[in-house]
């Protein structure tokens, strides 16, 4: 056996690359996906996901994996989530809707109750789940529910990082200047990238008019006369 | 022919023993006229002393602290019927011989559940999860089997000569002979079957009558034995007595379990699924209690079915201790078995997506687990609907330029200066979109959305109203 073929190996880590995941589902950004292990989000495990604030794309990075998921007809969790997910927006990304589980608890402890049957029930290809108060036994369990059955857990935070997790991912996203800043706070296989600049929402179309104060409407009527 | 003779010696007991665990001393009493003994003790109370045909009293002062209830004839036949129907999923031919065995024809059933060896031990492992001992025999007559599994000797003859060299051995109480007979038989010392196999039978016939003769002949083989078979019911109902009145979910679960591998078997003998079950905790003078299960989809999965009691119970707190737990599967559908398959396939992920909907509706409450779809509607609050999980999301147009979160209600924003503000002025990127429309229900609308962003670079879908305030309104986030 050459060294060549011992050094491509699976099992084996070089410590300059990213480890090299055997599953891993793509993320959809070819610039996030070549710097992830595998080249996607990791399957059976947990990335955590650190939003500055709501609304700088946190699920948009997630919504064309969950796509892909759904269309390969595995089942989409939704649990605890900030708002309702708006269907039309959901489905214009891809996402089939019979596979997409809307589930709402009314406590924390449910909350990681529900998300550790979603992982383990043998259907669901990715469970979402806010959650941001959560301790590190819990993470644990769930880590371990999601090894379990293959299922990938997307955990949204918010912007303060716990200090040590065992998620497999962890990542940090802002917005600057309309663009989306992911920085990888942790991968498998270490090593840590320069942060990533994706366009996620495309550049809008910069032509607003201006609304003019609305007028008061004339009866049709008179207009018509 | 072959034929499985299953003997429940202890069944007196499990009637009531089913219910509990083994480590309190209990007896099951029988009271003939003024008499009454002990007729079936569990291992704790042996230990203790305790044996059968003990009168009460005497028993008692072995054990102070032993349970003693009075022998149950109706529930024994009862439990008799359930377990033929339960065993009904291994042959169609069963029958019942009471007052405490269950037959079973296998000669057929052999080449599917992959020689004997392998059915006896799903069958012995199946009535373990019941919660009955019994003695298993499997001889070529039914008659043979029962004598051997009465004379506690699990062996498996497949053939005559082997049964008549069998036979031989054994005691001839098996045979249950009067109590003249048997006498007779001591006094010229006749101890088993061989021994009276050697009498002269018309001597025999003169003595003993010709039943006994017949009997011989019908375990060998050399007369006909014809055995009713069981039909099983088209409606499932069993009861389960609780030793002592309970309350916590667990000691509920480890009774309710065992009906649930009962319901089961009776649901795989007659190729359906339940899909609504209700159990009826009865309480000491009050109304029942009732927990009725709804399922997505027909199922008889015992394992599944316990996790969703299991969620429930933890629920929904008891008013107060329960004596007997009863079930009733109100809804039982035709439910045809899955074919094995190699690979994980798509009847696989439906069957567990139906199994984790039910789980978790069962703690959460069914408003608390929902599908989304589509709705044909301009208005943005209207394009969506939240429905059952997994329904067909029929709509198919797409808008673009749509939120991933859409608010509740819209909120009210700020203005500075006839700008809106949301944590700072706001920036319109894009817009207006014009929508305009429901006057024909009376919420209509008149609104110019446009996409924006604040200070802080979040993305927002706000809108203006078009009436003569035109307030500005915050809708969504572009998250």
């Amino acid at each position: 056996m050459g060294l060549e073929a011992v050094l491509n190996h699976p099992a084996v880590w070089r410590g300059n690359e990213c480890a090299r995941v055997a599953f891993a589902v793509p993320t959809g950004f070819a610039e996030l996906d070549a710097q992830l292990p595998g080249g996607g989000w990791p399957t059976g495990a947990i990335t955590e996901i650190y939003a500055e604030r709501a609304g700088v794309g946190e699920m948009k990075l997630t919504v064309t994996a969950a796509a892909r998921l759904t269309q390969e007809g595995r089942w989409l969790s939704v649990i605890a989530p900030p708002h309702v997910p708006y269907a039309p927006a959901l489905a214009s990304h891809g996402i089939r809707l019979e596979r997409l589980l809307l589930i709402q608890p009314g406590s924390v402890e449910d909350n990681l109750w529900a998300a550790e049957q979603a992982l383990r029930a043998s259907c669901c290809g990715a469970v979402l789940l806010w959650q941001d108060h959560i301790n590190e036994r819990a993470l644990r369990r769930l880590q371990l529910a999601a090894e379990s059955a293959s299922t990938s857990l997307f955990l949204f935070r918010s912007a303060r990082v716990a200090p040590a997790s065992p998620a497999a991912l962890r990542l940090h996203v802002s917005r600057v200047q309309g663009r989306t800043i992911v920085r990888i706070l942790k991968r498998r296989g270490g090593g840590l990238p320069a942060p990533i600049t994706l366009d996620l929402h495309g550049t809008p179309v910069s032509r607003v008019r201006r609304p003019a104060a609305p007028r008061v409407r004339e009866p049709l009527l008179t207009a018509l006369f | 022919m072959l034929w499985l003779a299953l003997r429940f010696a202890s069944l007196p007991l499990e009637v009531y023993a089913r219910a509990v665990r083994a480590s309190d001393p209990l007896a099951v009493v029988s009271s003939t006229g003024t008499q009454a003994e002990i007729v079936a003790c569990n291992d704790c109370a042996r230990r203790r002393g305790v044996k059968q045909g003990m009168p009460p009293a005497a028993a008692s002062a072995l054990a102070s602290d032993l349970q003693v209830v009075p022998r149950d004839v109706a529930a024994e036949s009862a439990a008799l019927e359930r377990i033929a129907a339960w065993a009904i999923q291994f042959t169609p031919a069963v029958s019942i011989a009471p007052p405490g065995e269950v037959l079973l024809e296998i000669a057929g059933s052999l080449a599917i559940f992959g020689g004997l060896k392998r059915l006896w031990r799903e069958v012995s492992e199946g009535l373990r999860a019941l919660g009955y001992a019994a003695t298993i025999a499997c001889a070529p007559t039914p008659l043979a089997a029962q004598w051997f599994a009465r004379a506690g000797s699990s062996v498996r003859l497949r053939n005559s000569d082997a049964l008549r060299a069998g036979l031989a051995e054994l005691p001839i109480e098996v045979m249950q002979p009067s109590p003249d007979a048997l006498g007779l038989l001591q006094n010229i010392g006749a101890r088993t079957l061989s021994d009276y196999l050697a009498l002269p039978r018309d001597g025999m016939a003169r003595r003993l009558g010709q039943a006994l003769l017949d009997d011989v002949d019908r375990a060998l083989g050399r007369l006909p034995d014809p055995r009713p078979f069981f039909t099983p019911p088209t409606f499932f109902k069993a009861s389960q007595p609780l030793p002592a009145p309970a309350q916590e979910a667990e000691m509920l679960l480890f009774a309710a379990r065992r009906l649930l591998v009962e319901l089961c078997g009776y649901l795989s003998a007659t190729a359906s699924g339940a899909q609504r079950l209700t159990f009826s905790f009865s309480h000491h003078g009050r109304e029942p209690t009732r927990v009725t299960l709804s399922l997505v989809s027909a199922t008889r999965d015992a394992d599944h079915l316990t996790n969703v009691l299991r969620e429930r119970l933890e629920r929904t707190a008891l008013p107060c201790p329960a004596t007997d737990i009863a079930l009733e599967s109100e809804l039982l559908l035709p439910l045809a078995s899955r074919n094995l398959s190699l690979l994980p396939d798509a009847g696989q992920d439906e069957e567990a997506a139906a199994q984790l909907i039910e789980r978790l509706r069962a703690r959460l409450g069914d408003e608390a687990v929902l599908g989304l779809k589509r709705f044909a509607d301009h208005r943005p609050e209207y394009a969506w609907r939240p429905c059952q999980p997994g329904n067909k999301d029929t709509s198919t147009g797409l808008v673009a330029g749509r939120p991933l979160w859409l608010l509740a209600q819209p909120r009210s924003l700020g203005e500075d200066a006839a700008a809106p503000c949301y944590d700072g002025r706001l920036t319109l990127l894009a817009g207006p979109e014009r929508i305009e429309a429901g006057w024909w229900d009376g919420h209509d609308i008149t609104r110019d959305y446009f996409v924006a962003s604040n200070p802080n670079e979040a993305l927002l879908w706000i809108y203006r109203e078009r009436d003569p305030g035109g307030r500005w309104f915050l809708h969504g986030f572009f998250a």
